[in-house]
């Protein structure tokens, strides 16, 4: 704590915070063995440069974001558990792909996605950036269930939300609203 | 240049209890040809035959896994060869059937027919890749292809069609999905 900037203390004492680390220890705590990702400023020191080196999961970097679901699914037929790491306009890439593996074929399709440039405590559908406000209809729209991960409250949303997507076989998403520290 | 039946009936002679993930063309004559549970059909999501492969291949490290891609599909997922070289999986073998065609959408040809697949998968970093052109380089690239660690590559070179009758309902029912999963996880 004490070598955290200014800024990250004092979000953090108003609660205001998304810790890398929880996030990381809730992925983990879902039986996640492999993450599948594009790099994305959003999440790329918060997220990205942790799970490189942790023992516990294997990152498997890719080219685009449909890759990504293709691996996952192969991953799940061999009973290993993936979590994708991208950006929402990776998301927005990889669509047909989305459709295919996670709607249609009903496969836990677990999507971590960075809402890069989304402002600190709006909403996503009241951001005025218009991809970032485009996604929660959009994974309304596939029937995905989504969560919002805004801050250290939302992070014991994860592990559940993950376990339910590989005990019913649908997919989740959680939407990564604050830069995580 | 060869008949796709001819080169997956002499596969068919060469495989064990690998698991074959095959896609459109290829895949209506593979499952006439050898109808298996460790059959995975990708379709729905053109071009990730190769990322399924590579995921049922970091899945299970201890089989060796089989990619029937065809040269429309991978076009339309070059990188694909590049993330398998990163990620190296000693058990994935990754075929491109290369007739020139998006057969199974029309016959049309595909942007460019001289694609050199082999080339790019080596600049990949795929270092042990093959070509076949007629059953016997074909049965000799697998054999060898089967006995090294990889990821390997093979570029075969077939001639386009004829398409035999198939049911795309049938061969991607999520039963055979399941069949897979079954055989996999027993």
């Amino acid at each position: 704590m004490g070598n955290q900037p200014d800024e990250v203390q004092e979000a953090r004492a108003q609660g205001r915070v998304l810790t890398g680390s929880r996030v990381i220890d809730a992925i983990k705590r879902s039986g996640v063995s492999h993450v599948l990702s594009v790099p994305d400023l959003h999440t790329a020191k918060g997220l990205l440069t942790p799970i490189r080196s942790d023992p516990a999961l294997t990152l498997i970097r890719t080219c685009k974001e449909d890759e990504t679901f293709g691996i996952a699914a192969g991953l799940n037929y061999g009973n290993k558990r993936a979590l994708i790491l991208i950006q929402y306009t990776g998301f927005l890439y990889a669509m047909n792909a989305i459709r295919a593996m996670a709607c249609e074929h009903k496969l836990p399709m677990c999507m971590m996605i960075g809402l890069l440039g989304k402002e600190p405590d709006v909403a996503p559908q009241d951001s005025a950036k218009f991809g970032v406000r485009i996604i929660e209809p959009i994974l309304d729209i596939l029937g995905i269930k989504r969560f919002l991960i805004d801050d250290d409250s939302c992070v014991d949303a994860i592990s559940p939300a993950i376990e339910h997507a590989y005990s019913a076989s649908e997919p989740v998403a959680f939407l990564i609203g604050r830069k995580p520290v | 240049m060869m008949n796709r039946k001819i080169a997956l009936e002499r596969l068919k002679t060469l495989i064990n209890d690998e698991i074959v993930v095959a896609t459109y063309s290829t895949a209506s004559d593979w499952i006439e040809i050898f109808d298996r549970p460790l059959n995975f059909f990708s379709f729905g999501a053109m071009g990730l035959a190769s990322s399924h492969g590579l995921g049922l291949a970091l899945a299970r490290p201890e089989r060796k896994v089989l990619v029937l891609d065809g040269d429309g599909s991978l076009l339309m997922n070059l990188g694909t060869l590049v993330t398998i070289s990163a990620a190296a999986p000693k058990n994935l073998i990754h075929m491109v059937w290369k007739n020139g065609s998006y057969e199974a959408n029309g016959g049309h040809p595909v942007p460019h027919q001289q694609v050199d697949f082999a080339a790019m998968a080596r600049a990949a970093g795929i270092a042990s890749v093959y070509r076949a052109n007629d059953p016997e380089s074909f049965e000799s690239a697998v054999r060898q292809a089967l006995s090294v660690d990889g990821p390997t590559f093979i570029e075969v070179e077939i001639e386009e069609g004829p398409l035999g009758p198939r049911s795309y309902k049938e061969m991607y029912k999520a039963s055979r999905r399941q069949r897979l999963r079954e055989a996999l996880n027993a």
